[in-house]
Formats: C-alpha cells, structure tokens, sequence
C-alpha cells in the first residue's frame, strides 16, 4: 500500500466507525466504545481455561485453526495427486468434469446432515465439511496447471530418462506449483468461510461456537468480536499463502 | 561399419482439421551419420526439418520408416542423444546451475553430490557461465540461456547430439562466439552432432556435411554437400578459403530455387 491508499484506507474507517456511532446511538446495537471494551476482556486474557464450554479467544482460534489445517491438508493431498491424474490425461479429465462441476458447486454445509447420519461424529463431520470445501479449487487448478505445462519440460524429462518420481518431484509439481498455490489459496479461503457454521451449528469449539454461543447469550458486543477475529484470522492465513506463491512463482 | 544413427525412409504426415486427405510433410527421408561427425539439415521453415529431428529425438512419431541408433531400432527418447532445442527449454524455476545438475543427476543416478558438483561446475565453465550459476533463466540474455542450454547437453555426455536450430534466437555477435565454443566442446567430447538450421554460413562453419531438404509437402532431402574447408576453421578464415563461395552460392542457389511457389 502506498502512502495515498493508506490514508484513503485510514479515513474509511474513521467514517466507518462515525456512521456506526452515529447509528447506534440512535438503536440498541452496541457501540464500537461497547465492541472495544468486551474486545479488550476477550483478549486482556486469551488463553484461561474455565472449563469445556469457557476457554480463552487464543484457544477458540487454536481448535479452529486445528480443524481448518487437517481437514484443509488432506483434502489438498487428494486433490493434488487427484489433479495431476487429470491434468495428465484429457480423456479421463473430460469424462469426470461434470462431477467435478456438480460437486464444486454444493455447499459444503449441505453435506452436514448426510455426513452426521453416516459418521455419527460431529468433529468428523467437521473435518469433512473442511474436506469437501478444500477439495474443489485446488483439484481444478492442479489439472489445469499440470495439463497447461510447457511441452519442451515434459520433453527435457523424457529425454533424460527420468523416473516417474523425479519427474513429478522435479518438473511436474514445480512447473505447476503457482496454478496449485493458486488453487490451494482459494481453498483454503472457501474452508475458512465453511469452517463457521459448520462449528456454529456442530456445536464444536472454536470461533464459530464462539460467535453462536454469544449470540445465544444475547451478548451482540461479544458476537461482533467474533465476527472481527473471524475476518482478521482469515486475513492472516490468506496472507501466508501469498507468501508461499511469491517463493513458488517462476516467470519464463 | 555401422553408421551410429540411420535414418531409413522416414515419413511424417498431419491431419489438417477439417480435411480429408492428410498432409504429408516429408516422406522417404533416408541419412547416415557416421561416428564423431557433424552433419547438418539445411531448409526453409516449414519443411519439416524440426520435426525430423524430433522424431531422431524420440519426443515425435514417425508415420513411416525407422531411426535407428547403432543399428538398434529407436522410437523413445532415450539417454543416448540430447536435444538442444531452439528455445533454450531451461526449467524457469531452477537456477542455471540446477538445470544443468538436473540432467547429471538424471543420467548418472548413482553419482555422489561431489562428482556430480564437478562435472556440472566443469561445463559451466566451458560455455563461459562462471559467475552466473545462481541466476535464473528469466534473468539471462538468449545467448546466455543457449550456453546453459549446452553446458547441460554437452554435460550428460551422451553419444549423440542433436541442435535445433540452436542459434536461431541469437545476435549475430554472440552467435560467433557461442559457435566456437560448440566446436571446441565438439572437439574434446568427439561427440556426434545433427543440427537443424537455415543459417548457411553457420552450416558450412560447424558441419562435416550439409544436407539440402526441398520445401514441404512431400519434402525431402534432395542433396548432400561435403564441406571441404579444412578445420580448424573460424568466421573470419572460412570466407578466404577458395572452397567458400561455390559451396555458399549452391546452397542459396537450391534455397531460392525451392522457394520459388509451384507452377501448378
């Protein structure tokens, strides 16, 4: 950001926060003194542990970062290896593109019910909806990336007569790596968005349990901390995967 | 003897979409390539002479004859011949001195990391890319990306070698200087080299024998010109030789002869 977007970006927010006052004044919403004050006890002490239903805001975000990573780095080692296949073989890839295409466009959340009859298991069935939310953007970018390599590279490594792990470790996978980071980007978001209301109504401890249970006690200032760590949390786990693609990028 | 690689009746068609009747490209395309020679396939672009060394290569099927290496048949790419390719073909997210370990390590798997350090810092140094190891390509001039693009080639030390038009992309003052150092590394490995190009002068300059191959469809190679010029031979020596201009005008001669359109 340049010095001009800042203060663009500064100013934003001071009007944001005057047209919230100005609004709440005038309501029963809290104010952002209110959200400030409930913010500051939240974080004064994140880590206390009262109990299995009264833990810290550090904890929340640890089990939910917990749930989001494991169920978000199966679903990218299927859909890496999955993608490859594809992107690999256009025959196979065509054929199952309309399953991809129907099932990228469910709603993770819809799998909830299926998932807890046949499971039987809320934080397995939490980890699936991460799953089947991870699963999708990375799967499509892989077969993308690895079918749109370079032909020359493909031909360099069956010229030097490379064993199909070299292959896929040393050309392959690098040669595709900013397509799949891409792809394990969006995933990553589409899980972090998921994530919330599966916890929320799961009933499973974390930021979504969080912003539910507050609700449920009729604390809005509460509720709208929440809501600004879900989004902060999200910012920062975004963040890193840039960094990733900025190590991975190659230019021809 | 047994030439080392023999190229018997090889043809090429493509299917033009839309058409019935395919495109032949070349069709009978017989040469021999003896041991340690530098032959070279001169034609306009399009004739198909990319594609012949291709299928020379393993990496593009012959739709008719055989290619055949020590008198073994070949139709996969194999660790017995190295492309240099037109457009340098170096792995954009590795290092020049990670491309060219990348093809050691590829063919000499049971290699220690000091043998194969040695050798990779060995032929950097012959194409005069000391200095220059941890770039990577996108940071190098087209000419220095070719002398990556030999120093990988020359540094597996394959039997054969084959160059597609290799300095195509090349300013003509780095090009000098790039081909001397082919030649020397020619000399030391007595490798066997096939090169592709439309460039006379580099011909005649690197080549034993110049093969002449017609305009396409049904392209084919029509002559084979001995190059005479004793070597040692540099760009400024070549062109008092005696030998030069006959050899230089018939080549152009059958160039733009060939490229004249068809009378039907």
């Amino acid at each position: 950001m340049n010095s001009k977007s800042c203060l663009i970006c500064l100013l934003l927010t001071i009007l944001f926060l005057l047209l919230w006052q100005l609004l709440a004044q005038n309501s029963d919403m809290p104010t952002p003194g209110e959200v400030a004050v409930v913010s500051w006890e939240f974080l004064r002490d994140p880590l206390y542990d009262a109990g299995p239903n009264d833990k810290g805001i550090a904890i929340l975000i640890g089990y939910s970062l917990l749930r989001l990573v494991s169920g978000f780095a199966l679903a990218s080692v299927v859909a890496v290896v999955l993608g490859v296949v594809l992107g690999r073989c256009h025959t196979l890839f065509v054929a199952v593109n309309p399953y991809i295409q129907i099932l990228r466009s469910i709603s993770p959340i819809a799998w909830m019910p299926l998932l807890l009859y046949s499971v039987k298991d809320s934080e397995l069935t939490a980890f699936f909806v991460i799953f089947m939310a991870s699963l999708w953007p990375t799967l499509a970018n892989t077969a993308f990336g690895v079918g749109n390599i370079r032909k020359e590279y493909l031909n360099v490594a069956s010229i030097l007569q490379m064993k199909p792990s070299e292959k896929f470790f040393k050309v392959i996978l690098p040669a595709a790596g900013p397509a799949i980071v891409a792809g394990l980007k969006i995933s990553m978001g589409s899980a972090w968005v998921a994530l919330i209301p599966a916890e929320a109504l799961l009933g499973s401890l974390g930021l979504g349990y969080f912003v539910w249970n507050e609700w449920n006690n009729l604390s809005l200032p509460s509720v709208i901390f929440a809501i600004l760590t879900i989004g902060v949390v999200g910012v920062i786990v975004d963040w890193m995967f840039s960094k990733l693609a900025r190590r991975l990028a190659y230019t021809d | 003897m047994v030439p080392l690689l023999e190229v018997d009746r090889v043809g090429k068609k493509y299917v033009v979409p839309g058409t019935k009747t395919p495109y032949c490209v070349f069709s009978n395309v017989s040469l021999q390539i003896n041991e340690g020679e530098f032959v070279s396939v001169i034609g306009h672009s399009g004739c198909g002479k990319s594609t012949l060394l291709n299928i020379i290569a393993g990496i593009d099927n012959a739709d008719e004859g055989v290619v055949r290496l020590k008198g073994r048949e070949v139709s996969q790419p194999g660790l017995d011949r190295m492309v240099v390719f037109q457009n340098f073909a170096l792995m954009p997210w590795m290092t020049v001195y990670q491309n060219v370990r990348l093809a050691v390590q590829a063919a000499y798997p049971h290699w220690n990391r000091s043998k194969i350090h040695e050798r990779v810092q060995h032929y950097l140094e012959l194409v005069n890319l000391k200095g220059a190891e941890n770039k990577y390509p996108s940071a190098l001039s087209g000419g220095m990306k070719q002398r990556c693009g030999l120093a990988r080639a020359f540094a597996v030390r394959l039997p054969m070698m084959l160059l597609d038009e290799p300095f195509a992309q090349i300013d003509a003052l780095t090009r000098g200087t790039i081909q001397d150092e082919l030649i020397r590394m020619w000399n030391d490995t007595g490798v066997t080299i096939f090169m592709v190009t439309h460039d006379v002068d580099e011909a005649i300059l690197l080549s034993d024998r110049i093969l002449l191959m017609s305009a396409g469809p049904f392209a084919e190679i029509r002559e084979t010109i001995p190059i005479t010029i004793p070597r040692p031979r540099t760009r400024g020596t070549i062109i008092e030789h005696p030998d030069y201009y006959a050899l230089r005008n018939r080549i152009i001669q059958f160039l733009s002869e060939k490229s004249q359109p068809h009378a039907s």
